[in-house]
């Protein structure tokens, strides 16, 4: 079975969720829409405080090319424009919706008909594009890069195949997985609406083999349409990666940046992404929900909810039990790459695709001993880098050593961390340095540009 | 309420420092249980001294001079260099010079350059190379398996010193006095303690890789170089032992398995590792074939501990998307 090559580890799946179907959260009282949801420039907020604002009404607009406009989950009055401390841990601008009823914007197909490629001649690839650039679709798997960018290849590149990234490697998360097995259908459509859009035949499904019913569903449903392949690969963590995922399916390794994905043909978007952009382009349904995790060990009833973005994490969190007694941490997103939030006042955004509860007996690091030089990091680092080495030289800050040894090629999924044996804080260590290193190379690059 | 804000990743494999040695002195059982089957007293004598004075030299250390908390001293790694260091000595050697052994080997081995994972050299090995140079008589006078005392042996000499004399006199029939090969192989023949049973430090070796203490690549070049150049001498030279009678002889499995795979001393990438263990075994074969010593194993390690800081600046790992040139 198909894999990445170098490094990757094997965390306890804890897949609690798995069996729990979709259900719909409860509408929140008030809901707080960041306009940092996405990479890239913050959105511009396009209403006042007072407006009435319905579901699907837009709120802010992009604020440049690499930007998502953000829209109201809710129907409502616009209570005020303020900060508030998101999922980032920062305190930034955000719309705040006071909600009253549930009244939908009139162009949103609401039905649950399915539309398919066929009954809509008229789209191109440039519709296809525009209609997910104004509905704000980011990547749903947390990364959340503006959507429309990455489907917008730069000059000279051409895609020749579109993946779906549905390998959901992070412990914990069921979300994607229980997208696919109640949403097949949609999400294919959403597949071939991506082909279409870089105009390309062929599609990749890329599953990992511990989600067999939904290798099986997808393969079934995916036989109706030409040029979609399932492919199943071996449980690793982080398959999930980018680049990972692109050497798993098709064998090509993207080189060290600046290259990026389009530069060996392929362009990935995460499956929650596939079916975000069949509503989209086939509903007129801008991103306002998305399907969330709750899950931990002491949580009462883990569980995949479909809510609206802006809601608070606490009204998730009552969904599914409340908060345990013994919380001491809480995470958005999952146990490897997630971050830790300051409490459940945040509200959900576009990228959020868990929330993880964390006992008493899980939250805490344990006592970091001296580095014993067992190259478990060495073996498990997926970009082939010494993780060791970049950890101590980024905290004796030497910036010329780290970069030549490839700090920027870091894609931070944690598996140096997760294996040592002595708890060490490398990744803290290493994203220090990788942050201080492309900030040089950033300046380098303004000075070079200035002396020309 | 407060909750714990920290930096992903959130969980961990559970693996620890502890784990990791204690997993060795584990896989050290069978060759332990061989040894004491071999030597009686005298292996369990040696053992215990050279472990206790190990820990305790770390303890008294890290409390006295270094003035420090004492944490680590439980965390396996001063037991297992006494249990390397008590594996590398003859079973009838007085108490006193083990402990020398065990100061030499935490004390100027290990702590000197700051304690757990800052040595560049194998403690165990320093503290045996110390004792060798130091008492070239009594660790070289190995009792014979089935001496089953501690001081009092009957001693006589291991198949390494039959394989050297064999060199020396040009007369590949001295080699007919050595045992035959699969006696070798399975232990009761004279040396140090863990020298014994090359069977039952195999095993060990294979639970070391199956538990992923360690990796296959360090012990594998050193006996598959070993193997090969033996073999070609053998062939050239009668004279010469042939490699398995060089494999199961001395310290070799040991080394390879035990020693050179000491994690703080060898390379962090498997390329180099496998650098490190071609030199060790074209030097073990050199330093036997052509040596003054019967035995090379413990100086190849030595040697090719100094280099490691080298080698782990050349040899890097293969880096993801790096253009094959």
């Amino acid at each position: 079975m198909k894999t990445f090559s170098i490094g990757g580890v094997h965390p306890a799946e804890n897949k609690l969720s798995a069996g729990s179907p979709i259900r719909e959260a409860a509408l929140p009282k008030q809901a707080i829409f960041s306009l940092f949801q996405h990479i890239g420039a913050p959105a511009k907020p396009v209403v006042q405080k007072g407006d009435k604002v319905k579901v699907g009404t837009m709120l802010a607009e992009a604020g440049g090319f690499v930007s998502a406009p953000v829209y109201s989950s809710v129907s409502g009055t616009v209570s005020k424009i303020d900060a508030v401390i998101d999922a980032s841990g920062t305190r930034r601008s955000a719309i705040f919706v006071d909600v009253e009823g549930d009244e939908w914007e009139e162009t949103i197909d609401r039905s649950a008909t399915l539309v398919t490629l066929d009954q809509r001649p008229d789209l191109d690839a440039k519709a296809i594009v525009e209609k997910i650039k104004t509905a704000g679709i980011v990547g749903m798997g947390g990364a959340t890069f503006p959507c429309h960018v990455k489907l917008t290849p730069p000059p000279g590149c051409k895609a020749d195949c579109v993946i779906i990234n549905a390998v959901e490697c992070e412990p914990y998360l069921t979300a994607d997985h229980r997208l696919m097995l109640e949403h097949a259908d949609e999400i294919l459509v959403g597949v071939e609406l991506i082909m279409k859009a870089v105009a390309c035949t062929k599609g990749y499904i890329g599953i990992e083999n511990n989600k067999p019913d939904a290798i099986a569903l997808m393969r079934e449903k995916a036989a109706a349409h030409p040029g979609i392949e399932v492919v199943p690969l071996k449980v690793k963590y982080p398959q999930g990666g980018e680049k990972q995922l692109i050497e798993a399916v098709t064998g090509r390794e993207v080189p060290a940046p600046p290259a990026i994905p389009i530069n060996v043909g392929a362009v990935v978007q995460n499956v929650g992404t596939a079916f975000a952009i069949y509503q989209a382009v086939m509903k007129n349904k801008p991103l306002i929900d998305r399907v969330i995790t709750v899950t931990g060990h002491s949580v009462t009833n883990p569980s995949n909810l479909l809510a609206r973005i802006g809601t608070p994490m606490s009204l998730l969190m009552d969904e599914c039990g409340g908060l345990p007694e013994d919380t001491a941490k809480i995470i958005g997103g999952g146990p490897m790459m997630g971050k830790a939030l300051v409490n459940l006042d945040v509200p959900m955004c576009k990228g959020s695709s868990g929330l993880l509860i964390m006992n008493d007996s899980e939250a805490h690091r344990p006592n970091v001993q001296p580095c014993i030089r067992c190259a478990k990091c060495v073996s498990a680092c997926p970009m082939g880098l010494e993780p060791f080495l970049l950890a101590t030289a980024s905290a004796a800050h030497n910036w010329e050593l780290v970069e030549d040894n490839m700090i920027t090629s870091c894609i931070e999924c944690g598996s140096c961390q997760f294996t040592c044996p002595s708890h060490r804080p490398m990744l803290d260590n290493i994203r220090l340095g990788k942050t201080t290193v492309m900030g040089i190379i950033r300046a380098r690059a303004a000075a070079a540009q200035n002396n020309k | 309420m407060k909750h714990v804000i920290s930096l992903s990743p959130h969980v961990h494999s559970g693996d620890s420092v502890q784990k990791n040695m204690y997993g060795v002195c584990i896989a050290l059982v069978p060759a332990l249980i061989a040894s004491v089957w071999c030597f009686g007293l005298g292996a369990a004598v040696v053992l215990a001294t050279s472990v206790a004075a190990c820990v305790l030299c770390e303890w008294a250390i890290t409390k006295f001079i270094l003035r420090r908390e004492v944490v680590t001293i439980l965390d396996g790694s001063a037991v297992l260099t006494g249990l390397l260091l008590g594996f590398n000595l003859p079973s009838n050697l007085p108490l006193w010079i083990i402990i020398i052994g065990a100061v030499v080997a935490i004390g100027v081995g290990k702590m000197t350059f700051g304690g757990l994972g800052c040595n560049p050299f194998n403690p165990a090995l320093v503290g045996r190379v110390f004792l060798l140079i130091s008492f070239p008589v009594q660790m070289t006078t190995w009792p014979v398996a089935g001496s089953m005392g501690y001081l009092d042996c009957e001693t006589a000499a291991t198949p390494l010193a039959v394989m050297k004399y064999a060199i020396k006199s040009s007369d590949p029939g001295v080699l007919r006095q050595l045992p035959d090969s699969i006696d070798m192989l399975i232990g009761m023949t004279g040396g140090s303690l863990g020298e014994v049973s090359a069977i039952c430090l195999l095993i060990g070796c294979a639970f070391m890789i199956w538990r992923k203490i360690i990796t296959w690549h360090t012990p594998v070049s050193i006996l598959v170089t070993v193997a090969v150049l033996a073999e070609v001498m053998h062939l050239v030279n009668p004279a010469y032992a042939s490699a398995e009678y060089v494999l199961c002889s001395g310290g070799l499995m040991l080394g390879a398995c035990f020693m050179a795979t000491d994690y703080v001393t060898s390379p962090m990438t498997h390329k180099g590792q496998v650098i490190y263990g071609v030199a060790i075994g074209v030097l073990t074969v050199v330093i036997r074939f052509f040596g003054a010593y019967p035995e090379g194993m413990s100086f190849a390690i030595l040697i090719m501990n100094a280099f490691t800081p080298l080698i782990n600046t050349y040899v890097k790992p293969k880096r993801f998307g790096e253009v094959k040139k």
